[in-house]
């Protein structure tokens, strides 16, 4: 224990010398505070330390709680109404805890954030056996009105209609939104003080404008924002801290930051809590530590370690339902690592190893979701050490640092999955996706639906004869996709509208600057069995079954036709299409707060759900299969190898999928290269074409199917098998069955 | 090109590497064939894939091609012995289909390698599509066994980047006992033409229990490597049993049914002998 720091200690003990001064003392900039600061590094994992006794102690005595939480499902909930400073301090161990803070008071118990939706904490109540407190329902039946309600105020009949059939799915109107990022680590540059400072002279600013709807709405939110700020530094005095001014010491650094994070995750239970790009920001003051040696390498490695373990204890009292679209218990706690600056140097520190390396120290783990800004140019060293992590733990995820960068600037971050945003500058509206095969099926169907038989869209008469015609449906699918278009942006604008309302991310938004960007984030499903779809109708026969009450309920394929994710331009270029068209749909109907429409091509695991819910589709694939997952081929149907199953997916044009394309990639290790330096070497060689190319985004995972079916049989023996799915990763045990035998039935290259 | 649905055409690509094709191209008249072996204007594919990376270095297009000579006992894809199942593929659209993944090649540290059945069967395709490959700059590699290498001139040699020479058994006894040949003066020569002509090679040994891991025949494949000076790497590649459901549905006799794999340690053991000859195994 001798290499261990045991107590947080609220002061530093020797003031460290003074960053010089610049453009981000000035004004609040964290980007040229990077720019000016940073040390590159471009060697290799060789300096990396192992864990400290003290972190593997405490890690230890998480596991137990780990599989306690395991069999209950959830640990414990507290009813306290969660706001930043609703509960008292918590710990773990806390003589032996390096960095501090806890959502509630003590560590896996969930709270309760009845904002979003009251229905949904009901649910999660009882699903785990809990009786409600009384007070709390009172307040939030006769009291408090929550999101979810104010949505279900404004909904159109379209919209339920559409919700109930599954043509739209996983809309963020029973719980909250997520997907906004505060740059948490103004927290720790500048103090809280200043950063209330900041915010009151945006806020004066604002007097001179005129009180219009817009104006008085921001008026209010800075209002909150500043509360909210003083509140993060009642919350960091309850556990001992004092950050009302900079942070001075990297440990410091660290918690301050952490404490702004961990603010964010007490008010929010949004569908993606992500983290930002940290790394290398608290590397700066990691180098000075060094330096100066107040640090060693072990030490930092230590606290590295011990804030990696918080961000993996991050929980959300969350309802079946969502499990089954978003399974494992997620929370996208996405950290950005990597990536270039404008003026060509790599943002690649030593702590961005060090973050690399608490999977090796704590194993392998979902969260925080490790998401590498990748480009050939990054440093040899770095690129390889990123393939070897993601060989030995198929726990982090690429994307691409040349497209990300060109579009959004070069000190972006991701949220959730693929979601980039100019950290501290934007924001997005986040809202799941629509179902494009089923789209399809309307489409042929004259608006009806293909399971119910119900008339979803407004009627038209369905396909007529028993051929399928490429022009006559494509002109159809059009129509219908306009009708989808408007009907789901009218959806998106009524849940952001009640969520800025009821349910608005105070400390969040402290931690932007005001009047962010604002993207409103469309997605679809199915693009791939559309585009075989439309391609078995263009290049084969494809005749339609109807059933007694003339719904076509089934199609006959004669003939053979190309299908997606082979490298053929002949479909790829119908995947493409679709993206493209649906896009241009989409931005045709006006945002809430003027946002820009942007869309991804991304499923996470409600790939098996919108599968479930879908009937035959004309590309053969039977009813209630799963589709692939985000911007993957069919699974199977990509047999020419990865090279050109990559090559497919990397056509899907970013300009109308500025959210994000996801595909995930399975590669057998035998098949990745006979020894563990060809492995290495292989894999690098395989993320520098694809992103030296047009990819945007791949999950790895490296491994056999037999150790998939054993995983399945003998939980017990693989309570840390880690797998990316879309756009995460998960513990691979706790996927539902169904999601199990989806991932299983994958294409495994090279095997 | 790859196609879904009831074909009608048969697929250039297998379903998976153990898919079983047969008489893809028996369509073709007798005449078209023996033009375009003798021209190259035709190859017979069994199938390809991208994305090998255990078929020479870095990641790599593969295309498997149709025929072979040799009738090894441990064959896991008896369905390229014969050059009529492979399916007919123009040298144009051969050359269009690499183009396109060119550029990635290089970037991946790969390039193309062609296998078989045994490429050299089809020798002047084979050189015509090295050749072009070398116009776009990728990397150029062979799985061979080598017994038709004089089929290449040294000019046309100078195109294949590396040679990976799969080599069966030393004596002409243990050749015959694993391939049905007896003659492999051919296979030793090539090798020693390719030392002399310094092109760089790897080495390839199946290792069958009961078969081929005769102690004096792997210490002598190992001597004779060592002593080419161009042998950059010996690969030791373990049997398995993936391709015996081919034997039976092609009605073969396959008589290593009760043939197990080799254990770790016996294939750490054959590693040892070619180590032992200063070579760089794995």
């Amino acid at each position: 224990m001798s290499d261990s720091i045991l107590k947080p200690s609220p002061t530093a003990e020797k003031a460290p010398p003074a960053f010089a001064a610049g453009l981000w003392s000035r004004e609040i900039d964290v980007r040229d505070f990077i720019q000016e600061h940073i040390t590159p590094y471009d060697g290799d994992e060789s300096f990396l330390e192992g864990p400290t006794a003290r972190t593997t102690a405490i890690w230890a005595r998480l596991q137990a709680m780990f599989v306690e939480e395991r069999k209950k499902g959830v640990l414990d909930i507290s009813q306290i109404p969660s706001t930043i400073i609703a509960h008292e301090a918590g710990y773990i161990d806390r003589d032996n805890e390096v960095i501090v803070g806890l959502q509630t008071e003590a560590p896996l118990k969930r709270a309760i954030m009845p904002n979003g939706g009251f229905r949904m904490v009901l649910t999660s109540l009882k699903t785990y056996g809990y009786e409600p407190d009384p007070a709390v329902v009172e307040t939030f039946s006769k009291y408090r009105k929550t999101h979810n309600e104010g949505v279900f105020d404004a909904y159109t009949e379209a919209v339920r209609r559409c919700r109930s059939s599954h043509v739209l799915t996983g809309l963020p109107d029973a719980y909250g939104r997520g997907r906004i990022i505060g740059d948490y680590r103004r927290v720790a540059l500048y103090g809280v003080d200043r950063l209330i400072e900041s915010k009151r002279a945006e806020k004066a600013a604002l007097d001179d404008a005129w009180s219009t709807d817009e104006i008085i709405r921001d008026r209010e939110e800075l209002s909150e924002q500043i509360r909210a700020l003083a509140e993060l530094k009642v919350m960091a005095a309850k556990y001992g801290f004092d950050i009302s001014g900079p942070a001075t010491t990297a440990k410091e650094a660290v918690q301050w930051l952490y404490f702004g994070y961990l603010a964010g995750v007490k008010e929010q239970n949004g569908a993606a809590m992500s983290l930002g790009r940290v790394s290398t920001f608290l590397d700066i003051y990691f180098e000075r530590d060094l330096a100066s040696g107040a640090l060693t390498e072990s030490l930092a490695q230590e606290i590295i370690d011990d804030f990696v373990i918080k961000l993996r204890i991050v929980r959300f009292l969350r309802t079946p339902e969502y499990d089954d679209l978003f399974s494992g218990d997620p929370t996208w706690v996405t950290e950005s690592i990597g990536g270039l600056g404008d003026d060509g140097r790599a943002l690649v520190t030593k702590t961005s190893f060090r973050f690399l390396q608490t999977l090796y120290n704590l194993g392998p783990a979902p969260e925080p979701n490790l998401t590498i800004w990748y480009s050939p140019r990054l440093p040899e060293g770095f690129r390889r050490f990123t393939a070897k992590v993601a060989i030995d733990t198929s726990s982090i995820q690429f994307e691409s640092d040349e497209i990300m960068r060109r579009e959004w600037g070069d000190d972006g971050a991701i949220a959730c999955c693929v979601s980039p945003m100019r950290l501290g500058h934007q924001m997005q509206f986040f809202g799941a996706r629509a179902n494009l095969a089923k789209c399809l099926l309307y489409a042929i169907n004259g608006g009806r639906d293909e399971v119910s038989g119900e008339q979803i869209a407004p009627p038209f008469e369905p396909v007529q004869g028993d051929d399928l015609d490429f022009e006559d449906v494509l002109i159809r699918y059009e129509r219908m996709m306009d009708w989808l278009a408007g009907t789901y942006v009218s959806a998106m604008n009524v849940i952001h509208y009640m969520h800025d309302k009821y349910a608005y991310e105070r400390i969040e938004m402290a931690l932007h600057d005001y009047a962010p960007f604002r993207t409103m984030a469309f997605g679809i499903a199915g693009m791939s069995v559309v585009a075989d779809s439309l391609s078995a109708i263009k290049y084969a026969k494809v005749k339609v079954v109807r059933d007694e009450t003339g719904l076509i309920v089934d199609y006959l394929i004669d003939g053979a036709f190309p299908v997606f994710g082979n490298n053929d331009n002949r479909v790829d270029h119908l995947a493409s299409w679709l993206v493209s068209t649906f896009m241009e749909k989409l931005r045709k109907y006006p945002t809430y707060r003027h946002a820009r429409h942007t869309q991804s091509v991304l499923t996470i695991t409600s790939n098996v759900v919108y599968g479930r819910n879908t009937g035959n589709t004309p590309d053969g694939r039977r009813k209630g299969d799963p589709f692939a997952p985000g911007a993957n081929p069919m699974h199977g149907r990509d047999t020419h190898g990865i090279h050109a199953s990559a090559a497919s997916v990397a056509k899907i044009p970013y300009r109308d999928a500025e959210d994000g394309i996801s595909l995930t990639t399975t590669l057998v290790p035998s098949g990745l290269g006979r020894t563990a330096e060809d492995r290495i070497t292989n894999l690098t060689g395989i993320l520098d074409a694809f992103f030296g190319s047009t990819g945007y985004h791949m999950n790895i995972n490296v491994l056999n199917r037999d150790t998939l079916l054993d995983a399945m049989e003998h939980p017990e023996n693989y309570p840390s098998l880690t797998i990316r799915v879309s756009g995460y990763a998960v513990n691979f045990v706790r996927l539902t069955r169904e999601q199990q035998l989806d991932v299983i039935n994958r294409t495994f290259h090279g095997g | 090109m790859a196609e879904a649905g009831q074909d009608k055409a048969p697929a250039l690509e297998a379903a998976n590497e153990f898919e079983l094709r047969v008489g893809l191209s028996r369509q073709v008249p007798e005449m078209n064939i023996r033009t375009g072996l003798a021209t190259g204007e035709i190859g017979f594919l069994h199938s390809f894939t991208t994305g090998s990376a255990v078929d020479g270095p870095g990641i790599r297009l593969v295309a498997w091609l149709a025929g072979c000579m040799f009738r090894c006992r441990f064959c896991h894809n008896p369905d390229t012995w014969t050059l009529t199942n492979g399916l007919p593929v123009p040298f144009e659209r051969a050359v269009e289909e690499l183009r396109t993944y060119a550029n990635g090649l290089k970037v991946m540290g790969g390039g193309l390698t062609l296998s078989g059945g045994e490429p050299l069967m089809q020798a002047r395709f084979v050189a015509r599509l090295f050749a072009a490959a070398k116009a776009m700059r990728v990397h150029t590699a062979i799985e061979t066994n080598g017994f038709y290498a004089e089929r290449l001139s040294d000019e046309e040699l100078s195109n294949i980047d590396l040679v990976i020479l799969d080599m069966k058994g030393f004596t002409p006894a243990q050749h015959e006992r694993v391939t049905g040949v007896v003659d492999n003066a051919r296979v030793i020569a090539f090798g020693e033409r390719l030392a002399r002509l310094k092109r760089p090679m790897w080495l390839r040994f199946v290792l069958v229990p009961g078969l081929t891991d005769v102690p004096g025949e792997m210490a002598a494949l190992a001597d004779y490597a060592a002593g080419l000076g161009v042998v950059q790497r010996v690969e030791v590649l373990p049997f398995h049993q993936m391709g015996a459901f081919k034997w039976a549905r092609l009605g073969l006799d396959y008589d290593l049914e009760a043939t197990q794999p080799p254990s770790a340690q016996q294939v750490a053991a054959a590693i040892g002998v070619f180590r032992a000859a200063g070579l760089d195994a794995c």
